[in-house]
């Protein structure tokens, strides 16, 4: 079969995962100062599934899309160093503030704009909301089959999609029909290293507002080699309707955030004797954590 | 997120050295394949960023999937299945990841897929390997065998053998035999050649083969019948598609546990001649040992630097008497001496190199044209230096790093001789890097003629005396230069008594006394350019005085009657 056309969904997030006691501010929100940016773990896993597919089909093309501020530019290099063929930012002031339900608005018409696809493959959720929703949302938005928790794409063929999905109590295999959109789970194959060639081949990969910075003589490559250019594209571009854009087009408002920090008082202590493991199990599933 | 590039700034300060700039002009021609390869840099500034950004990679997969494999592939190690090696499970993956990134090739021509870089960015990736898993950097590091092969195989054995390579195929180089180890003019495989097909087969047993089932193989082998010296040999390529040699066994040894050693049976094995015939041993042999001596030299650095890291990071962390054991003398001094060894063999492991970039540079230039009489006489320069700095290198920074393992476990104490620190195997890994690809014994024989004609006299002279350094660093050079004075004076001492016994009995005294100026001198010249130096400067030159004198102290007292008192008589 001929190569699939892929988008993947991909966010740059705080780096959450290691902080230290400065990351959240007094307020309760994440210090983005401090915290490093990386590419979203679960859409390198999303990623990683459809540089596979690049890999069964040959010819292929997996585009890589993000929303976010010029600095985003930094993940779509990292997905090009690994086998992606082309990216693009979608940055505006418009998309400030923006709930999952603006985002997925302006990355559906992104979606559109840059033309049809096979398959749009995202990780299940970023690191620094935990929604799970944007993928959803934008499946939703373009009236396309989702098929979310996916751990495996295991064939895309004849129009037809079949993902392997973990879930709490197993595994599932489903088939569904192409185009599709595909969230993917951190249990899912971490994606492969960066590849040397290409990462000497996409090094100079920019936006045209990077390049507008650039102070060194590399300028002329820019004509010699079209691919380094970084697609930006703007709210305007998209087609995208302000009022569901941006603050304007986001409903969720955050009310309240709270430190929860456990507190050791209320533990308690076991014996490693038959009944207090027993009491520890009826308790444990008394309380929902297991069954 | 370990990264064995971004968390080593020693490492990464070599690649700023402004011999780089020649080396990078040299390599790529003035950048003549910018328009043809998408991946070829435009000019020096941009060559040395992509080494950094590929040497990163190299970082990254080292710090995530090859150090933390280590552990497991030393216990579980390679298994004999029907006289073919499998791998362990950490040590297909750790190679997989390599391949995936590209990593295989890299000192190979654009034109063989390879990435076209010098030797100093490639002697740096093997030695983050090595400090992630010493035994693993013997697979990884034998795409060595690419570069004789590049040097001395025909235009279309290159383009068929050497674009394998760099599409991630392994390698092994076959000399040894149980009768033929140090000496390999014993060599005994035998290679005939057949009118009817006009191909060479090949026949007999080579013992101690690092990953010996490798799918190309460089093997030594007797092509001249009746002969029985080193000049009776040829150069042969073995392709594994043949399926005519089998793995008899694999060695259990005592570290590099991963790195399956093979016992290996040739039965009319069709082979390939590279180059002329009868140039085997005394060319081909002599150019991929000097490759692999560098690369075990860049094997000792990194697992010195493991050694090192463990021992600061446990000597931290583990109090004793109230207090971390860092806080004791003993300690903090054992510390400082290793890191000041680590710092130093690393200078000299780049500086060496530098040299041999060069020269193998001009070689290659040579290959498409001819070179004017300046270039000619500067490659003669470098290739001089390199033949006289690889066993230097591979000599001191071998016997460094059993000397940091030692300590590391020492510091260590009881949980450093049980399995649950990982110095106990680095002691263990450590232990071959002054035994294979030629003993610190046999380093000595080749570097002692360095010394004798005064080629490490005349660039300590020559070059390092007259680099300009900062006022603060010039009683250390003032004691380099004492240094020196002694080491001519007892050089030339042994010398005059013109008795060769004589000369290799204080042969290694004189090449360690020629080192630890060296050394010395590259510390300093390092410290004057990077504060972060002058440490193992200052330490490195106060040890290195004291053993000189008590070298030339033994030296001078010595006659050639000495000898009498430590030779053994055989009955």
């Amino acid at each position: 079969m001929a190569g699939l056309r892929i988008i993947v969904l991909a966010k740059q997030v705080p780096d959450t995962r290691n902080v230290g006691k400065d990351a959240m501010k007094a307020d309760g929100t994440v210090n983005r100062a401090v915290l490093p940016a990386i590419f979203n773990p679960e859409d390198l896993n999303a990623l990683e599934q459809a540089l596979r597919l690049k890999d069964k089909y040959p010819g292929t093309i997996i585009t890589l899309l993000t929303m976010g501020p010029g600095r985003a530019a930094e993940i779509i290099r990292e997905a090009l160093y690994r086998g992606a063929d082309n990216g693009y930012l979608l940055t505006d002031r418009a998309f400030a503030g923006s709930d999952t339900l603006a985002t997925s608005y302006a990355l559906s018409m992104a979606i559109k704009s840059i033309g049809t696809c096979d398959l749009i493959i995202c990780g299940r959720q970023a690191i620094d909301g935990d929604t799970a929703q944007v993928g959803p949302q934008v499946a939703e938005k373009l009236n396309l089959a989702q098929i979310t928790y996916a751990e495996e794409i295991l064939h895309a063929e004849n129009k037809k999609v079949t993902v392997k999905r973990r879930l709490d109590r197993g595994i599932e295999v489903v088939e569904g029909s192409i185009p599709a959109v595909i969230t993917v789970n951190s249990s899912a194959p971490e994606c492969r290293p960066r590849n040397a060639k290409l990462t000497m081949k996409f090094k100079h990969a920019k936006t045209i507002t990077e390049r507008q910075e650039l102070t060194d003589d590399y300028i002329a490559i820019y004509n010699i080699r079209p691919y380094l250019n970084i697609k930006e594209i703007s709210a305007a571009e998209i087609n995208a309707d302000s009022k569901w854009l941006g603050l304007t087009g986001s409903p969720t408002k955050v009310k309240k955030i709270e430190n929860v920090v456990f507190q050791a008082k209320e533990s308690k202590a076991l014996t490693a004797s038959d009944m207090d493991i027993d009491w520890l199990m009826k308790d444990l599933i008394i309380n929902h954590t297991i069954g | 997120m370990a990264n064995f590039w971004t968390d080593n700034k020693e490492l990464q300060f070599q690649l700023q050295h402004p011999l780089m700039k020649k080396i990078v002009a040299l390599k790529e021609r003035n950048f003549s394949e910018k328009d043809k390869y998408e991946h070829s840099p435009i000019d020096f500034e941009d060559a040395v960023d992509s080494y950094d950004k590929v040497l990163e990679i190299v970082g990254d997969i080292c710090g995530e999937i090859i150090a933390p494999n280590a552990a497991d592939i030393d216990i579980e190690g390679p298994h004999l299945v029907n006289n073919e090696v499998i791998y362990a499970k950490g040590t297909k993956e750790n190679y997989d990841a390599l391949v995936q990134a590209g990593l295989m090739g890299i000192t190979l021509p654009r034109k063989y897929n390879g990435l076209n870089f010098p030797i100093v960015p490639y002697v740096m990736a093997a030695d983050m390997v090595s400090r992630a898993d010493a035994g693993f950097v013997n697979i990884w590091g034998l795409q060595d065998c690419a570069e004789t092969i590049n040097e001395f195989a025909d235009d279309d054995q290159k383009m068929r053998y050497l674009t394998r390579v760099s599409g991630g195929e392994t390698c092994a180089m076959d000399l040894t035999e149980p009768d033929a180890g140090s000496d390999l003019q014993r060599v005994q495989l035998k290679a005939t050649y057949n009118e009817a097909d006009k191909k060479w087969y090949l026949n007999g047993v080579k013992r101690f083969i690092t990953n010996g089932d490798a799918h190309i193989s460089l093997v030594l082998a007797r092509s001249e019948d009746g002969s029985q010296d080193g000049r009776g040999l040829s150069m042969f390529i073995y392709d594994r598609n043949s399926q005519a040699m089998i793995v008899r066994r694999i060695e259990n040894k005592m570290g590099i546990k991963g790195s399956p050693t093979c016992e290996l049976v040739f039965k009319n094995a069709p082979a390939e001649l590279v180059g002329q015939r009868k140039l085997g041993l005394i060319k081909y042999v002599m150019a991929l040992m000097n490759g692999a001596r560098l690369g075990i030299a860049a094997q000792s650095v990194g697992l010195s630097e493991a050694a090192y890291r463990e021992s600061l990071a446990y000597a931290i962390d583990r109090e004793q008497f109230g207090k971390p054991i860092i806080k004791f003398p003993a300690v903090y001094e054992m510390l400082t001496n290793m890191k000041a060894k680590l710092d130093a063999s690393r200078a000299l492991l780049y500086e060496t190199s530098r040299f041999v970039d060069v020269y193998k540079a001009y070689m290659h230039i040579a290959d498409e044209r001819k070179l004017t009489k300046e270039e000619q006489d500067d490659m003669k320069f470098y290739s001089k230096l390199a033949d006289a700095y690889t066993p230097l290198a591979k000599g001191l920074s071998s016997e460094y790093c059993n000397q940091l393992a030692y300590d590391a476990v020492q510091i260590h104490g009881g949980s450093g001789f049980m399995k649950d620190y990982p110095v106990e195997r680095i002691y263990r890994d450590a232990r071959i890097t002054s035994i294979y690809e030629g003993t610190t014994q046999l380093q000595v024989v080749a570097a002692i003629r360095a010394v004798t004609t005064h080629t490490y006299l005349k660039h300590i002279r020559d070059c390092y005396e007259k680099e300009q350094v900062k006022p603060e660093l010039e009683s250390l050079k003032r004691s380099l230069v004492e240094m020196t004075d002694d080491y001519e004076k007892v050089v030339n001492k042994v010398i005059e008594i013109k008795d060769n016994d004589f000369i290799d009995f204080h042969a290694r005294r004189m090449v360690e006394m020629a080192g630890n100026i060296i050394m010395g001198h590259l510390l300093v010249i390092d410290a004057n350019k990077e504060d972060m130096f002058t440490r193992s400067a200052e330490v490195f030159i106060k040890m290195g005085k004291s053993e000189n004198k008590a070298k030339a102290d033994f030296i001078s007292n010595s006659t050639v009657d000495d000898l009498g008192k430590y030779k053994m008589e055989l009955n």
